[in-house]
Formats: C-alpha cells, structure tokens, sequence
C-alpha cells in the first residue's frame, strides 16, 4: 500500500488492542446514511514511474519560452544551494517552530531572516513573512488602520501606480472589516503619483497612503517628497517595494524626514522560482513602536535555563490561537519554506551580489526598451528613472503583437488594455540578468517582423 | 541530539568575501545601470547581508536544518496538523523545470500542461468531498476559512438578506475561526458541547434567528471524535437561515468514508499541506483549496481552471461577477497545489480510502494502549477519529506535573510533542495524531516513552519539569523574549 506500512499481522495485533472486529468497526460512530462507498471519480493509483512519465510530459507541453513578462514576478537566477538546502526534510517537513528546543533551525533561520529584511528596508522589526506581495498589502492596511494614533479614519489611498493586483486582493481582503480605498491617479506624462491629487487631501482623516517604488510601471517615484507630504497631512506611509531594488534604492525607513511606517512587498525575486505565481512569499517591516500592531509570525532571542542563547516564537499573544476573535490577524502561517529559500539566497548573494543583480536588471532593461524604441511605432510611455521595468507605447492592438511574439517563442510582455484602458497601446516589458544581448536582439527582430505583418495585414 | 549550537551567519561574514560564482559580473563603466538613478533616490550604506563564502553558506544552514525535528527525522504526532509523511516524488516532479520557469501571467496557450493538472486537481476534491465546485487559490488554511465565510456574507448580501452578520462557532473551535469571523466583518457567538463531545442542539437552537450568517464547524472536531448529530445541526442551521462552514483540518479522518458534501456543508477549505501530504515547510506555505454547494458557486474566488473545446485557462471576474475577487496576486500556492495533484494521483481512489482507515486505524490503536498503560481519555466512551485526547488533569494534581512538562521531556525520546493546551476546554490536554504513515512499532515505541514518562511522573516530578535535556537548548525563557524583544541579531559592540 503506497505510503502506509502496515502488514496484514499489524492490522490483526492493532484490532485485538482496540477490540474492534475490523477497521470498518471503528467508523460505526457516523450515520450510515452519510457513508459513501468508494470514491468513483478518481482515477486509479499510479506508481512513482508512471506519475513520473506523466509530469514530464505535462511539463513539456508547457515549454520554455524567451521571457520578458515582469508585472510583480520576476525571473532571476537562482543559485543551487538555495533550494538544495531548502528541500532538505528537516526544513521541507517540520511544522511552524512551536516546540522550540525541537525546532532552533526553522527559529535561528526566521531570526537571521528579520534581520536581512529589516536591514534591506531600514526599518527595526520584521515578522516572519506572510502569503505573498498581494495580501501583505492588505494587511499592511488593515494594520496602519489599527496602529494610527492619532485617526480612526479607515480611509486608505492606493495610487493607480500600485499593481492592480495588490489594489484588487486589498479591497477583498480588508473590505468586509470596513476599509475604504480611494484611488488616486498618475502623471500621464511620467507616470508617477501626481502630488496635488495627494494634496487635494488635505483636511481630510486619511489613515495612510500606500506608495509603490519602484512602482507598476517600473519608474522610481520622488518618494521623499510624497511621504513628506503624507505624514504632514496626517496618513500613515506603507512602502511596496521590490527587494532586488533595494539594493540600490533608498531603503523605506529613510524616506522623506521620518522615513515609511510600514513597508511590504513580495519577496519573490529572492530565491522563489516563478512557478505560475506560487508559492511565494510577502514580507513585512515597520517601526519598533508598531511591532504589536503587526501581524504574522514574530521570532526573538532570548536564554535557556542555563544561560545559553535561543530563539523562540514571541509577542504571540497577537495572534488567533491565543487571541481568537481579538487577533491582528487570521493568519496562522506564514511562507516558511520559501522565507527559507530567501534566506539562502540573500546570504549567497550578499550586499555585493545583489546590487550586481539590481544593476545588470537595470542595464539590461535599458538597453531592451532603447532597442525596441528604434523600431517605427514604438516608444518609450513615460520619461523619468526607472528600474527593471517599463512601459512601450506601440501603435497596434497590443495583443495581437503579443499573439505574433508568442508564435516566435517570445513572452513579449503584459498587455495593459485591461487594466490601464486610459494609456491605449501599452505594454509592460521587463528584462533581468538573465537576459543576454542575444535575447534583446531576438526580441527586438522579432517584434520588428511582428509589426510590419501587422501593418502589411 | 545533543547539537551544539551554531552562531549567527553574520559572525561567519569577512569584508570582500562572497559566493563570487553567484554573482553577476561587475558592471562596465559604460553600463547603464546605477547612474540612471538620481542621487536623492539612492542607498547611502549597504545592507546587512552576510558576506560569506557559498560553503560557509552551505555549512551553516545545513547546520541549521540538524537543529530541528522534522516528519523526515522523527515521529511528529501533532494533532490537528496531520504530520504525514512528505513523498519525495511530489517535491521532485513539482520542481520540473518547465513548472518553475511558468511566469504567472504567461497566457494559457503556454501553461496547458500546468492547466490540466489544475483542472484535474479541481475535479478530484469536488469528488473527494461531495461538493458541486472548487476553487484552489486560497493560500493557506486560514486563508480558506476567510474565502468561505467572505462567500457566506456574499450570499446573504446577494439575496438581500443584510442582518446576518452573526457567526456560530463551538467551544473547541480552532482559533482561526472566530479571527476569521472577525476579519469578515462578522460577530462570533460561542455554544458549548455535551459531555460526549458533541455540539449542544438546545444551545445551538437557542443561538440561530435572523442574524445567523452560518456556523463553523470541523468534523471530526477538534476534539477528536465525529460529530454524530451532524444531520441536526444542518437542519438547525438551514432552518433559521445560515449556512454550513467545513473547517477541513481534519479531513483526513474520514477521506473515502463520508463527504462534508453529504453532511449538508455549504462551504469547506481543505488542508492540502495536511489531507493531501504537501510539506509544512517550518510553517507553510500551505493551500487551502474551498469547496462549495451549488448555492456559493458564482460566489467562489478567482482565478478558477476553467475548460472548453480550446483547452484550459484562467476565469477571473469577467467571467465570474459574483465572485469574491482575488485574494492573491497571482494563482495562490501554485506548486504547493501541483504536489497535492501528483499525492492524489500517486493514492488514487483506493489509496485515498485507505488514508481515512490507516490514520484512524493508527489513532485508535495508540489511545488504547495508551489508555491500558493509565493514561486519561478525555472521551473514554467514544471511538477516537485520526486523532484524540489525553487529559493529565489527574497527573497535574497529584505530581504537579503539567501537559507541557510531558511534551518537553518526549522531545528527549525524540519525538515530537503532541499538541498541548487545544483544545483549550480539555484541561492539561495533549492532542495526540499519529496518521496513516507511521508503523506500528513507531506507534510502540511512543506508548513505551509515554509509559516511562508517567513513571517518572510519579517518582521524580521535577526531572519532568526541567525536561528537555537533550536538545540543542533547554526550556527558553518566553517571558524575557517578549519582555527585552531581541527581534535582529546586533554586532557586538
């Protein structure tokens, strides 16, 4: 019987302990009439080989494509060790590090993991991460709404140079406890948060401001002044940011003159295959004085009886197994293994690696939309700074270019029409370190034959 | 055990040392890269990030993983998290690289054999727990909880029906559920259980009207035993009004023996990470899959697998209006649910019956030697599910020995502890769940530990109260931890 290994002796030496006839004897507590009797609809078991053969070919159905699709997930290199490491049993299979003397590893690693994060981002304390970018945005909301001093106003403003989707899973997930969100719109010429629609809140109780760096479109927001701004108005500021940039970019806790109160983002790109969008991890820091506020798992240090250092879950009286209906959350997990993974990954690339990663995903995505920009009908969306993404203004439906693209092996990117109706033809490109000048200049043929079709049809 | 400790990865960190293999090459000084950014929008100081060599690195968090215990190392009998063992060949042909390299929003033309895997995985907890329709986004538990009560209000709302804001829960609940209740926007009202373990119907009559949006409930419950007047309670609840919420931790008791479906449940999430056997992972990630009749459908999150003559692809709002929207970024725990596809399809219908016996097989065997060993029931008259309870309420006062004194010294046999104070009103409790993959001599050699703890309860109470000895540290200090929050590691001054 696959995975259970009890021989038929067991079963007979088992029963006689218990006293029952039969195994079937021991579910004589549920109605007979709510017995099912076998389970029709499954398919038959397969052995490790055949569900092997199986995998693979799914797998190759789904191919590698050249891909240049960001969007809030990011394809890095990801060094072996990373997930060597992590799939070892004694991380892959331990639960959350309840028993602490039984678990130092998971509790040693999540403590050295708060310190890089809390580093990465300039602020003092960080939890043991959340389920991904999206729902850290919303609880950071929830938490700023709770942790304002000074307002009990549950009005949050989300720029639409926030990913639509954090925007989405916020309103999902934070709406049923009475949070509003109010949008507020871009520069059309950079695209950038426009500050006066941030002013015209002025007089207004606004818990906090969310400000995305870099933000949807890839362009570096003039976050001094905008959270310089917030505070004197009153809001709370929630950072989203992506941790590759960090190594270049000011951290959150530095911006403005009082630096961000919360800040979160998806951890992703540090070390967490792109696997169709998960499992992945959110993160999130804030000030030492909000540290109660916050939700998700929090490990300290702290001694044994005899005086030796260790790591214990703590400030758990925050949470729904202690405090049920009065938690800060309902979140009972947190991203563990790929909090691991991302541990890993930031020790081996180190402040040195990681800016090398910032910088070549920089360069090469500069050097992608300048290459794409010389082909008639493309051009750069907005000016100003930006990071490893941007957006292309292109003069045909962009989905029709996307569908020429694909049919070359090529993930041009992510059409916009959906979600930004008001910029027309554009497209969201990325390019990482992973990309080569080969991969620009295959791009950018591509999209050249691509466009001329269109324009010949 | 007996590991010595292993010091923080920064005190292993020399200026200029680096896993150089790692890394990018150093920018050319024509690159466009850092110059682009202006200067007020620059880092002035590196991060605190280890710089360390890639077997430095290697060292210390393999070093790190000997700290723990773990399904793959010991007998982890934690109740209420199914501790089953973790196929390797789920991890493996999860990790293909075609899977990982899936960017989430690459159209589905690219991701057919992901699609149909999902497609499948769908169809096969539909028919495991006899509901009209799944959708797997959910993250986690808990987070699945949140989708079902979020469909519950979405329900009521659409029908007009707007007082019911009312969420019923048992005594025992797990904590999740009344912070879910909350978090929904909902009132939590408690209602007791009998002296046998199940729900009160007087109190549970007395707590339904007009403001009931439904009731959680797990069954089994959390106090191990099946809910027998489960039939009751479905008409109690439909007849006032609300609806039936299935918290899925403990389905794996009863996988292949009856269905939440049939019980008359509206909306269930299903524990892949315990039912289905992905890994925990130090605490996740999980996935928590919801399950609905055909009344909650239209309210299900997106995205779902939807499938036509053109194959698989995401649904997502515009075709489904009524849905509570998305509650991820992208596709939930996509890979956590890619290994949930491959445990099914590796069990198959006879191997997935085979769980419900084996856990419960395991479950009962354990609380009758445990039981003829002198150990207390919590529920002595009835059959234990896949897991069950011992009250050392009698241990307690007699040796002042407590339920976690017992768990700690276990860790010494090296193994796991059970749950200890959940529920919280069994006194001194310790929740107890070996599952269907431990042996019988596995299940021996716990009875043998608990025999000689209880011995030692009687002849030597303190030994239990300073246990564990043999562990990396002894008891820690939790009260100076959140006293003197140390919650990043300092350089030495």
């Amino acid at each position: 019987m696959p995975f259970i290994p009890h021989t038929e002796e067991d079963v007979r030496l088992m029963l006689a302990a218990i006293g029952a006839p039969s195994i079937e004897a021991l579910f004589d507590e549920i109605p007979a009439g709510l017995r099912v009797q076998g389970l029709a609809g499954i398919p038959p078991g397969l052995s490790e080989m055949e569900i092997g053969r199986l995998m693979s070919e799914r797998a190759r159905q789904d191919g590698q494509p050249l891909s240049f699709l960001g969007g809030g997930a990011y394809e890095h290199h990801i060094p072996a060790a990373v997930w060597a490491i992590a799939t070892r049993g004694e991380f892959y299979s331990a639960y959350t590090p309840y028993q602490a003397e039984a678990s130092q590893g998971t509790l040693q690693l999540i403590h050295e993991y708060q310190t890089m994060i809390s580093s990465l981002t300039g602020l003092e304390v960080s939890n043991a991460s959340l389920y991904d970018g999206g729902s850290a945005v919303a609880e950071a909301a929830l938490m700023a709404v709770r942790a304002h001093r000074r307002s009990n106003s549950q009005r949050v403003l989300l720029p639409t140079t926030v990913n639509p989707r954090y925007r989405q899973v916020a309103r999902n997930t934070a709406g049923g406890q009475g949070l509003r969100f109010e949008t507020i719109p871009c520069l059309s010429d950079t695209g950038s948060i426009d500050p006066a629609a941030l002013a015209a809140y002025a007089g207004e109780d606004i818990a906090a401001v969310v400000i995305q760096q870099p933000n949807f479109f890839g362009r570096l927001e003039d976050v001094d002044a905008l959270t310089d701004q917030a505070h004197a108005l009153g809001m709370m500021v929630i950072a989203v940011v992506n941790p590759t940039s960090l190594a270049l970019l000011k951290p959150p806790g530095e911006w403005g003159t009082r630096g961000a109160d919360i800040c979160v983002g998806e951890g992703q790109p540090l070390g967490v295959p792109l696997s169709s969008g998960g499992p992945y991890f959110g993160f999130m820091t804030t000030r030492m004085a909000h540290v109660r506020s916050m939700p998700g798992r929090i490990v300290g240090r702290t001694v044994d009886l005899e005086g030796r250092t260790g790591y214990t879950l703590t400030l758990q009286a925050r949470e729904q197994h202690i405090r049920r209906g009065k938690a800060t959350s309902n979140i009972c997990t947190n991203q563990g293994l790929l909090m691991t993974a991302a541990t890993l990954y930031m020790t081996l690339l180190g402040p040195t690696g990681l800016a090398r990663v910032a910088e070549a995903s920089m360069t090469r995505t500069a050097q992608l939309v300048a290459a794409l920009s010389t082909l008639q009908g493309v051009r750069p969306a907005f000016a100003g700074a930006h990071f490893h993404e941007a957006v292309l203004r292109i003069d045909r439906p962009v989905a029709g270019v996307l569908r020429a693209l694909e049919a070359e092996g090529i993930l041009g990117g992510l059409d916009l029409a959906a979600d930004y109706p008001e910029l027309g033809h554009a497209l969201l490109v990325c390019a990482t370190e992973t990309k080569t000048d080969a991969d620009i200049e295959r791009y950018a043929a591509a999209l050249g034959r691509a466009l001329e079709a269109l324009r010949a049809a | 055990m007996n590991q010595t400790l292993e010091k923080p990865i920064f005190e292993y960190s020399r200026p200029g040392r680096g896993a150089a293999a790692q890394h990018p090459p150093a920018p050319s000084a024509d690159a466009i890269g850092r110059a682009a950014i202006p200067d007020a929008l620059r880092r002035r100081e590196a991060p605190l990030l280890p710089e360390v060599s890639e077997l430095d690195a290697v060292r210390h968090f393999t070093r790190l993983s000997q700290l723990n215990f773990s399904i793959d190392t010991n007998f982890y009998p934690l109740g209420s998290c199914t501790m089953k063992y973790n196929p390797k060949a789920c991890n493996q042909y999860a990790m293909l690289p075609q899977f990982l390299g899936r960017h989430p929003l690459a159209p589905a033309t690219v991701g057919q054999g992901f699609l149909s895997c999902m497609s499948e995985l769908q169809d096969m907890l539909k028919e495991v727990t006899g509901m009209a329709a799944v959708s797997l986004s959910p993250m986690a538990g808990a987070h699945g909880e949140f989708a079902g009560v979020a469909m519950i209000r979405a329900y009521h709302r659409a029908r007009g029906d707007l007082a019911r804001d009312e969420i019923i829960v048992p005594a025992a609940a797990h904590g999740t559920n009344p912070a879910t209740a909350t978090m929904c926007g909902c009132s939590v009202k408690e209602i007791p259980v009998d002296a046998e373990g199940d729900v009160d119907l007087d109190a549970l009559t007395k707590a339904v009207g007009p403001k009931t949006a439904g009731i959680m409930l797990t069954n089994p419950s959390t106090l191990g035993v099946f809910e027998r007047k489960i039939e009751a309670v479905a008409r109690i609840v439909h007849g006032a009004g609300g609806l039936l919420y299935y918290d899925g931790a403990n389905l794996n008791a009863i996988l292949g023996k009856v269905r939440p479906g049939d019980m008359g449940f509206d909306a269930i999430h299903m524990n892949l990470h315990k039912t289905f056997s992905t890994p925990h992972g130090g605490g996740g990630p999980g996935a928590g899959a919801v399950g609905v009749s055909a009344r909650l459908e239209p309210f299900l999150p997106v995205p779902l697998v939807g499938s036509d003559e053109q194959g698989h692809r995401w649904l997502d709002e515009t075709d489904r209006p009524q849905s509570i929207g998305r509650l991820s970024a992208f596709m939930g725990n996509a890979g956590v649910l890619l290994r949930a596809y491959i445990y099914m399809r590796m069990l198959g219908r006879d191997g997935m019956a085979r769980v419900g016996e084996f856990a419960t097989l395991n479950a009962n065997y354990l609380q009758a030697r445990l039981r003829d060993a002198g150990y207390e029931l919590a529920y002595p008259t009835r059959r234990a599910s896949h897991e069950f309870i011992l009250t050392l309420r009698r241990e307690a006062k007699e040796f002042d020995v407590t339920a976690m004194d017992i768990a700690k010294r276990l860790l010494d046999f090296g193994i796991h502890a059970p749950t200890t104070y959940f529920p919280m009103l069994v006194p001194e409790c310790l929740l107890i769940e070996p599952t269907e993959t431990e042996s019988r001599e596995t299940l021996d050699g716990f009875v043998e530990a608990m025999v000689a703890i209880l011995a030692e309860a009687r002849s030597d109470p303190a030994r239990l109260k300073a246990a564990p000895y043999t562990m990396p540290v002894r008891r820690l200090d939790d009260v100076r931890a959140a006293k003197h929050l140390e919650l990043t590691w300092k350089p030495v001054q």
